[in-house]
């Protein structure tokens, strides 16, 4: 009964050593609510339990569809043996208790498997402590079984609630022992999602959906010319329309109209007339951009990955230019957030990705410091990265000191997709060397684009942009290998659009191979798989910045979406497919497309997608994300193009920037590899390898290769 | 019950009856405000969403005496006196046949468009109790889905037919 023999140390309101410590994320104490009595059992942040036997998991990443209210909660579940069924989920807002809160890279899985596990584990030693000094007998003789622990011998059984008290008198255990995947009951099972009925019911609350007495709504007029000001503005109509109570510049390059209903701000927005100065890039077009492009592309960019010679290699050499435009997120909730501001606090509802930046910007930009600024955090219509900006929960908290009064800001669509930040356009410049049996021995990638980051003054070392290491690897064990990026500058907003550089790295690249195939006269799948293996005739490990990638993983994924599509077997005449792999957010990824032509339009009819993201947390996530990230990407490679005429962006709806319908949405079967590995990205993998599988299944077709997105532009 | 926001000028506001969900509202707003805001700002009745504000998107879509209608682009002056039926409305005892289906098929991942995916659909069913695979993309194709959980919805119309056909609740 050693670990018993520190009982009487003062138990703490507030955890910090151990778990904290172990977990890597945690700072700081945690005082759950201010009402908290010592009854409460809150070991760690991210979990309460009562003497009532409710517990509750704190999600500290935002719901945006990707269900991680479902599955964080799941892996504490496991660790702490806990019965599903008792569990209630609060969403954190911004705190200083969980580290960087940021939901995206698709990372809220992998960076919280850890500190998850450690949280629920901690806790179910101290409640099995807690259950061996009540019944003073050895603690190898309980176990932690479904939200109780149990004493096998005498039959006896104190659930989690009634051990809660003692449990929290009880010092936080500093080795903590995880459990083996194969005794896992939580994690890897098909759990329905927490958030389902509120979304079927029309109860859950979006951050559009917030209200609060005495609220009132305010549209924006911005300028509608990249980088111009407001100069004046005469709101004299606009103080016609009913419910209209304020009109003022809150920003260099915006001007609110407040009022009492939606209707009336957008109304007062309408007639609202004016007076703007263009700025420096009113004659900015899309042209000039990918001109930029081009003329960056003469000079020599910073190496992202080297190895051998490529300058040396001899034999066939083919080189090949592509190039993407700049697309927009278009989440189905256009931008909004609530703000309440007082003069001593601002509080915030805000759709986020990123409440901690909501909280530190608002404060800067009303004059309070950060820990007078609460942010709570809604459920998000969606997000893919436009929520990783915080524009909308500025403007709302400029405009609630402005009134003095609750506002919630609401942008419509057309202001969605004219003042977004957008993907990066980009332009690639591949060249490969081909031995005298057709396989490649060297290849080089040059990745012309702007830096998102950069452009946000963060630039990242050398002028790399810090996405990079995630999105650009090149899994393939090659002799020589040159991977460049060349930062190329843009006065276009730019933004992290799911999967970010991902998706035109992976499209450059994997359209490449597949054109190195044709030319080698090879099965693309066949090529790809030797490739994986070329050199040392044997899989390897390849280290890009701090992801070791192995080529076993990446000849797994093929294989399996390769026999699963059937690959090997002829199609139905009229019908043709491709294929392509690429690994990003540490996860492996491969995709069948299998299409027919319709008036030189390509008609999507299925897609086999296979991904080894190790650890499966929840299989019908990762079936909702997988299919979800193919039909993302679909739209994108079809149809999405954002154009810049006159310093401004041309498309305004879903009429000129139009996403996947029904009825050219295709089929998805997905397919896990079953893996003990510790979790990897799920959000965003599924979207590079849709393109390039598109159009070398469109090369399979028609022979015509297509070396720009959008296809149908 | 009357439900009017405080509203400084009142020269254009008019007065409406709305039938929503089975009860009568009445409520005082500009005769070309969109059903949409009456329904989210006036009513509470935030279920419904608003995507695009032009009849694209179909997140706004409601039934005005049992049809599907985008509420973003219908003006209250034209839904006044009718039957209008929400999304918090549809499924009179419990949940509608439809949202039980949404459920088992596990349809949403953000949900945003889900209310409006759902009321297109249930106005499908009303008409066509056995859509074939055609008719749902015909009459689903108007409904915007970012998450691209088409062929969810696609096999959740299903199921719902198929609980109506085996005589389940509607």
């Amino acid at each position: 009964m050693s670990p018993l023999n520190v009982l009487g140390l003062t138990r703490r309101e507030f955890v910090a050593a151990g778990v904290a410590a172990g977990a890597g994320l945690v700072v700081g104490f945690y005082l759950p609510h201010g009402n908290t009595s010592k009854k409460v059992f809150s070991p760690n942040a991210y979990l309460r339990i009562t003497p009532d036997n409710k517990i509750t998991i704190v999600v500290a990443r935002s719901e945006m569809g990707q269900g991680v209210r479902t599955a964080l909660p799941m892996i504490l579940a496991e660790e702490l043996e806990a019965d599903w069924k008792q569990i209630e989920i609060e969403q954190a807002g911004a705190s200083t208790l969980y580290g960087d809160q940021t939901t995206g890279g698709s990372a809220s899985v992998r960076t919280t498997w850890d500190p998850m596990r450690r949280a629920g584990a901690a806790a179910r030693e101290m409640l099995i402590s807690a259950a061996a000094l009540t019944w003073s007998v050895p603690r190898s003789s309980c176990a932690a079984q479904e939200g109780s622990i149990l004493h096998g011998a005498s039959k006896r059984r104190l659930s989690y609630g009634e051990l809660s008290t003692k449990a929290s008198a009880l010092p936080i255990p500093t080795d903590i022992p995880l459990k083996q995947s194969k005794d896992y009951k939580i994690v890897g099972q098909r759990l329905a999602r927490v958030d389902t009925p509120g979304k079927v019911k029309g109860e859950a609350v979006f951050g559009i959906d917030f209200r609060m007495p005495g609220m009132k709504y305010a549209v924006l007029s911005r300028c509608p010319t990249i980088g111009g000001k407001a100069l004046s503005f005469d709101d004299k109509e606009s103080k016609k329309i009913a419910g209209v109570g304020y009109v003022g510049k809150i920003s260099d390059a915006a001007v609110a109209v407040v009022a009492d209903s939606v209707w009336g701000a957008m109304e007062g927005r309408r007639v609202l007339n004016v007076n703007w100065d263009d700025g420096p890039n009113k004659d900015l077009n899309t042209a000039a951009v990918m001109e930029a492009l081009k003329q960056a592309a003469a000079k020599k960019g910073a190496s992202l990955y080297s190895v051998g010679d490529v300058a040396k290699a001899t034999g066939r050499r083919i080189s090949a230019e592509y190039q993407l435009p700049f697309m927009a997120h278009a989440p189905m909730e256009p931008g909004n957030c609530t703000a309440s501001y007082s003069g001593t606090a601002c509080e915030l509802w805000a759709p986020t990705q990123v409440p901690q930046d909501c909280r530190d910007s608002v404060a800067q930009a009303v004059g309070l410091d950060p820990d007078q600024v609460k942010v709570n955090v809604t459920l998000m219509g969606g997000g893919f990265g436009r929520r990783l900006e915080h524009d909308y929960a500025v403007e709302a908290a400029l405009v609630s000191k402005a009134v003095q009064s609750p506002v919630k800001v609401i942008w419509t669509r057309e202001d969605d997709m004219r003042f977004s930040t957008y993907r990066p356009a980009s332009l690639h410049q591949l060249s490969a060397v081909l031995d005298g049996a057709g396989w490649p021995v060297a290849f080089t990638h040059r990745i012309i684009a702007p830096s998102i980051s950069g452009q946000k003054g963060q630039p990242g070392p050398n002028g790399v942009d810090p996405d990079l290491p995630d999105e650009a690897a090149f899994v393939y064990g090659l002799p020589n290998v040159s991977l460049e990026y060349v930062l190329a500058e843009t006065a276009v907003p730019l933004g992290w659009m799911r999967s970010v550089y991902a998706l035109q790295v992976g499209f450059a690249s994997e359209s490449f191979i597949d054109e190195l195939a044709a030319v080698a006269g090879k099965d693309p799948l066949e090529y790809r798989l030797h490739m994986l293996s070329q050199n040392s005739n044997k899989d390897q490990d390849i280290s890009y910045f701090a992801t070791t990638w192995h080529t076993a993983r990446m000849r797994g994924v093929l294989q399996l979406a390769a026999d699963k599509a059937g690959w090997k077997n002829a199609l139905p005449a009229g019908r043709f497919r491709g294929i392509a792999c690429f690994g990003c957010f540490s996860s492996y990824m491969a995709e069948v497309v299998e299409i027919s032509m319709e008036n030189d339009v390509p008609r999507v009819h299925r897609v086999i997608a296979a991904v080894d993201c190790g650890q499966v947390v929840n299989p019908s996530i990762v079936e909702q994300q997988i299919p979800g990230g193919i039909v993302y990407a679909l739209s994108n490679a079809l149809r999405a193009k954002i154009t810049i005429e006159k310093g401004r962006v041309v498309q305004g709806n879903f009429d000129d920037y139009a996403p996947l319908r029904m009825d050219e949405a295709p089929v998805v079967e997905v397919y896990a590899v079953p893996s003990a590995e510790a979790p990897t990205g799920i959000g965003e993998p599924s979207v590079p390898p849709l393109a390039p599988a598109l159009c070398n299944a469109i090369y399979a077709a028609t022979r015509k290769r297509i070396r720009a997105l959008p296809i149908l532009s | 019950m009357v439900v009017q926001a405080s509203i400084p000028f009142l020269k254009h506001m008019a007065d409406f009856t709305l039938r929503v969900n089975g009860s009568e509202k009445k409520v005082s707003v500009p005769p070309e405000t969109p059903l949409l805001w009456v329904l989210r700002d006036t009513l509470e009745l935030t279920g419904t969403k608003f995507g695009c504000g032009a009849g694209l998107c179909g997140a706004c879509t409601v039934h005005v005496e049992g049809s599907a209608i985008r509420s973003c682009s219908t003006p209250v002056s034209q839904a006044a006196g009718k039957n209008i039926t929400t999304i918090e409305g549809l499924g009179a005892n419990g949940l509608h046949v439809l949202q039980q289906a949404w459920i088992a098929e596990e349809v949403p991942q953000c949900g945003y468009c889900q209310t409006g995916q759902i009321m297109t659909a249930a106005a499908l069913l009303t008409k066509t109790p056995n859509p074939s695979d055609e008719q749902i993309t015909q009459a689903m194709n108007g409904n915007l889905c970012r998450c691209g959980t088409y062929e969810r919805i696609r096999k959740a119309i299903h199921r719902a037919a198929g609980v109506v056909a085996a005589g389940g609740a509607r």
